[in-house]
């Protein structure tokens, strides 16, 4: 057993650690403050192959393993949130699933598509009456003749208004239920899809969510992924993967806002000294770094299973109800330790506060996870 | 005999490399030579200048005035402009026909391409961007005195180098003293088996003294041979920036703006701009500045910018990171302003503000104005 | 074609660094870097490897673990390392160190159209040496400071910068350049060539290797070999601490100026 990172993973932290420093925060609280999509970052993280890096080679990514993945998001996640979130995003929920379930014809077309195509992923499962319970979704596919005709709509998609290729689930067979569901490829410029509503949100600014509609949208009847009837599988084994994702953004903030409570805190002076030789200091953020730490194990520990091909659902959502929930009980902590400072946008704690609270709530809420974690104990 | 670059005692004489561009002294060495008056002066012999040019006969006549006793001319239309290969074979080429003990250069951008290869040529040492040069070994004790933190022990028990198991007396030796690590460290550099000693020095450091009484100066014109084969590179042409550069060195009022001008970049350029035309001198900045590209290089102030000593020198937002100071810490008066009152700036600044630059800038303006009216 | 690029690991001197009682650096709590330039020269090579798929080899002079490095500069795009290791070149100064890597690159081989690529100078000495020193005990020609490269068969057009402007030069290969940080911006590793680079071929030439060269011998590398010698090592004094102004309102300024024109400083 080696807690020890590959030399290979190190380089991975060292080369994202230095993209995130100088091209990354430059730009976070302006990307915060307007709420623009980061296509410059994005278009930076194709050339580097991060974004798709888990793609095999054949395909145009670079065959990196699951922990490789999570260490990119994680140093994004330490100075933006939002960035962190569309990597996510793409290799987790829409990279994975094509090459998981994928066909040989449909690797080939779309995951190149997906790394040196430059062409950003989403996932669309979330609908307005189906969200933790995605058996009550409205939306339908129904087969005609050589190709599907799609007709519902999603919200709440991460990468909404900027992705082109889309893994979307939909009713085939309603009477089924969950066995209903299938999971489709499709591209943004299928007839019948389009973009709604842009969402304004509390934070993660930079990430573009949107509603997506379909509307008598027309599929081919070769972008069905995986067989009729295996989307609610493909979709729940997609979100476990995706945990590891959330998980290590997770991470990645609560990573952030300590590095700036230590900065703070070593050069504010109250009553005659730095306010980081105040025990009381010290003891909160030994509290950080220790949350920080075990963390971080549970992220590694749920990557390393997925990459030997082992089960990892309660790893995964352990992971990430564990992180998501240090991050925010971090940053709100974090805040009060900047007092009156905090509260302004001119640090980044506020902002990173803002952003922790989504990591509680997307890919499966905490209430979720402790749902997938008290099912695989045998309660 | 052949030429010999350990043969101590054959070298004598203290030469400074004269750079001329387009038929213009550069300043540095008037500085060089002045300094090389000083050393020439401890160690009792001639000061010599080189030039290489074309058509620089008037040049020569000049240099006089800062003390050479002799310039050797080498005048030639192959030495128009500045090549590496003509000019290293013409200075390896009287090095070993005059032999020279010591020989020094500006660490411009062309000495510095320079003086390593002829250094490698002549196989000898060579000490790169020094600040201080001394022989006199009780002067330089007494600048260590000064400028180090080391303890007199040490100190007084300096003049002898031991290499190898043999022991070099390096009494009447060249101390080439410059800054090593970023300026965190200071190094004092000596040649001791080779000469000869080579330095290249870093312009605006060195005192330029006009002499105030004639100096008699020989010039002379040693014979050489060029041709076409002696050349790799060709020279397609030689531009001057169009801009003019900001001449920090010769200023004796700098302002200088750091990462503090961030909120508004143009604001704080203009409010520096404002309070050194106040003060009659020019603007600087810190690397961040000219990193984030908001100043062209030519403001740059510091380890990797340019060293200056102005009697006044004002740090606006600026941290005053080490490097930072490397390149302002002589300054006459350094006054800081910055919203952090923690800023390593403070600790070598005589006067400090602690105070956003936005608002302390405009208001030392209207002060430095109203003194002036008195006047 | 290839390109050769010479690098070198340094000690980080951006933060405040640590300084033995002696007056020597604490090299130990230092973190060591890539030297800032030389990634400058790295990113000139790979941007000619992108435009004429040529390759390109890193070569550096230092302790065993100076592969991390390599390995770095292999993960972003460099095809091969050379580590010049070996206890005999210890202590060496420009001119040993020139002459050493002059003899390993010479033993790796150049051919009639190779370029050597160096940053201006390294942050530890900045002495700016090294590379032209590399190119006279090589016998080519050089070229320093350059803010632009353009090659065109055997011939390279660069623009030297000066202090006061530039100049425009024309080269032949093989030849020497110099590269300034305005001449690039270095690109990042790459996951490709990260997952790769522990695979790409890494040669260690030691003194065993090179010894037989004629630019090899003893009395011309390592500490012998160096004609300069440090005669001490020291930290400036701290100035004496000078005089924080009360406040940062108009009676503030008002005093400074005051205070500067008594002084007649203004």
């Amino acid at each position: 057993m080696d807690f020890n990172l590959s030399n290979e993973h190190k380089l991975v932290r060292k080369m994202m650690a230095e993209f995130t420093e100088s091209v990354v925060k430059p730009i976070t609280a302006e990307t915060d403050r307007t709420a623009e999509y980061p296509r410059e970052t994005i278009e930076k993280l194709f050339d580097v192959g991060i974004m798709g890096m888990c793609v095999p080679k054949e395909y145009g990514g670079a065959g990196a393993d699951p922990l490789a993945a999570a260490i990119a998001v994680e140093e994004l996640a330490k100075q933006c949130a939002s960035t962190a979130d569309i990597l996510a995003t793409h290799n987790g929920l829409c990279c994975d699933p094509i090459l998981t379930y994928g066909t040989a014809e449909q690797k080939a077309k779309y995951l190149p598509m997906l790394t040196k195509g430059h062409k950003v992923g989403a996932f669309c499962l979330t609908e307005p009456n189906a969200g933790s319970d995605a058996s009550k979704g409205q939306t339908e596919c129904v087969l005609e003749g050589d190709h599907y005709v799609m007709n519902g709509s999603k919200i709440f998609i991460t990468n909404g208004y900027v992705a082109e290729v889309f893994v979307v689930f939909a009713m085939t067979d309603k009477s089924k239920g969950t066995k209903g569901i299938s999971a489709f490829i499709v591209e943004n410029t299928f007839p019948g899809f389009s973009v709604g509503k842009h969402e304004v949100k509390m934070g993660l600014h930079g990430s573009p969510t949107a509603e997506i509609v379909f509307q008598d949208c027309i599929v081919p009847k070769e972008n069905l992924l995986g067989k009729e009837g295996e989307g609610f599988k493909i979709a729940m084994a997609t979100l476990d993967g995706g945990r590891i994702g959330i998980a290590a953004q997770a991470l990645g903030i609560a990573e952030g806002a300590l590095a700036e409570a230590i900065n703070y805190t070593k050069g504010r002076v109250q009553f005659g000294k730095p306010i980081s030789k105040f025990q009381n200091t010290q003891f909160t953020l030994a509290d950080m770094e220790l949350g920080c730490e075990a963390g971080r194990l549970l992220i590694y520990q749920a990557a390393l299973k997925k990459a030997a091909g082992q089960r990892y659902t309660k790893d995964a959502a352990m992971a990430k109800l564990f992180n998501s929930e240090h991050a925010m009980k971090t940053t709100t902590k974090v805040v009060q330790m900047f007092g009156g400072y905090g509260y302004t946008n001119d640090y980044p704690v506020e902002r990173m506060m803002r952003d922790a609270k989504i990591t509680e709530i997307y890919e499966g809420t905490s209430e979720v996870q402790r749902i997938v974690i008290s099912a695989n104990m045998g309660l | 005999m052949a030429y010999d670059s350990r043969d101590i005692a054959s070298f004598k004489n203290v030469w400074v490399y004269c750079e001329q561009r387009q038929g213009k002294m550069m300043p540095t060495s008037y500085e060089l030579l002045s300094e090389g008056r000083k050393l020439a002066n401890e160690l009792n012999v001639e000061l010599c200048g080189i030039l290489l040019g074309d058509n620089i006969e008037e040049l020569a006549q000049d240099l006089g005035k800062y003390g050479a006793d002799k310039v050797y001319v080498y005048d030639s239309p192959f030495l128009k402009n500045y090549t590496t290969e003509g000019y290293t074979k013409i200075i390896c080429e009287a090095v070993q026909e005059f032999k020279p003990e010591i020989m020094i250069f500006g660490a411009s951008n062309i000495g510095r391409d320079l003086a390593p290869r002829c250094a490698a040529r002549l196989h000898t040492g060579l000490c790169a961007d020094c600040t201080h040069l001394d022989i006199d070994m009780p002067t330089y004790k007494d600048f260590l005195r000064e400028a180090s933190t080391l303890t007199e022990e040490r100190i007084s028990g300096l003049g002898v180098i031991k290499l190898f198991g043999e022991e070099h007396d390096i009494n009447m030796d060249m101390k080439m003293t410059r800054p090593a690590f970023g300026g965190n460290l200071m190094a004092s550099i000596v040649c001791p088996r080779f000469r000869p000693s080579m330095a290249t020095v870093r312009p605006g450091v060195m005192k330029k003294v006009v002499l105030d009484t004639p100096h008699d100066c020989e010039i002379i014109h040693p014979a050489f041979e060029l041709s076409e084969a002696d050349f790799q590179t060709e020279v397609l042409e030689v531009v001057k920036a169009a801009r003019k550069l900001v001449d920090l060195i010769g200023a004796d009022y700098i302002v200088s703006v750091g990462r503090g001008i961030s909120k508004d970049v143009e604001g704080g350029i203009k409010l520096a701009e404002e309070l050194a035309d106040v003060l009659g001198g020019v603007v600087g900045s810190s690397r961040a500045v000219v990193d984030a590209g908001w100043l062209s290089a030519d403001h740059q102030v510091g380890q990797t910018g340019k060293t200056v000593h102005p009697k006044v020198y004002v740090a606006l937002g600026i941290s005053g990171a080490i490097q930072h100071q490397a390149g302002m810490k002589e300054s006459g008066t350094i006054i800081a302003v910055n919203k952090n009152e923690t800023a390593p700036i403070f600790e070598i600044a005589d006067y400090g503000i602690v105070g956003d630059l936005f608002k302390v800038t405009p208001l030392l303006i209207d002060s430095i104005k109203k003194i002036k009216e008195e006047d | 074609m290839k390109i050769i690029v010479t690098v070198k690991q340094v000690p980080d001197t951006s933060g405040r660094i640590a300084v033995n009682p002696d007056g020597t650096l604490n090299r130990a709590s230092m973190q060591t870097i890539i030297n800032p330039d030389d990634l400058n020269a790295v990113e000139a090579a790979l941007d000619l490897k992108d435009e004429l798929g040529c390759k390109v080899v890193a070569i550096t002079m230092g302790p065993p673990p100076a592969e991390g490095m390599l390995r770095e500069l292999m993960a972003m795009g460099v095809d091969e390392s050379i580590l010049v290791s070996g206890r005999e070149f210890g202590g060496s100064d420009t001119y040993a160190t020139s002459q050493i890597l002059a003899a390993a690159i010479d033993t790796y081989g150049i051919d009639e159209d190779d370029i050597i690529m160096s940053g201006r100078q390294a942050i530890d000495g900045d002495t700016a040496q090294v590379g032209p020193q590399i190119a006279e005990k090589l016998g080519l020609p050089q070229v320093s400071y350059a803010g632009e490269i353009k090659k065109d068969g055997n011939t390279l057009t660069i623009k030297r910068i000066l202090e006061d402007g530039y100049m425009m030069l024309k080269v032949k290969t093989p030849c020497l350049v110099t590269c300034i940080k305005e001449l690039n911006t270095p690109r990042f590793m790459n996951v490709w060539d990260i997952l790769n680079t522990y695979e790409k071929p890494l040669q260690v030439f030691d003194y065993e290797k090179l010894k037989d060269h004629p630019l090899m011998d003893k009395s011309t590398i390592g500490l012998q070999g160096s004609p300069t010698n440090i005669l001490t090592s020291f930290t400036p004094p701290l100035k004496g601490a000078g005089t924080m102004l009360k406040g940062n309102g108009k009676e503030t300024t008002d005093e400074l100026a005051g205070i500067l024109a008594n002084k007649h400083i203004i």
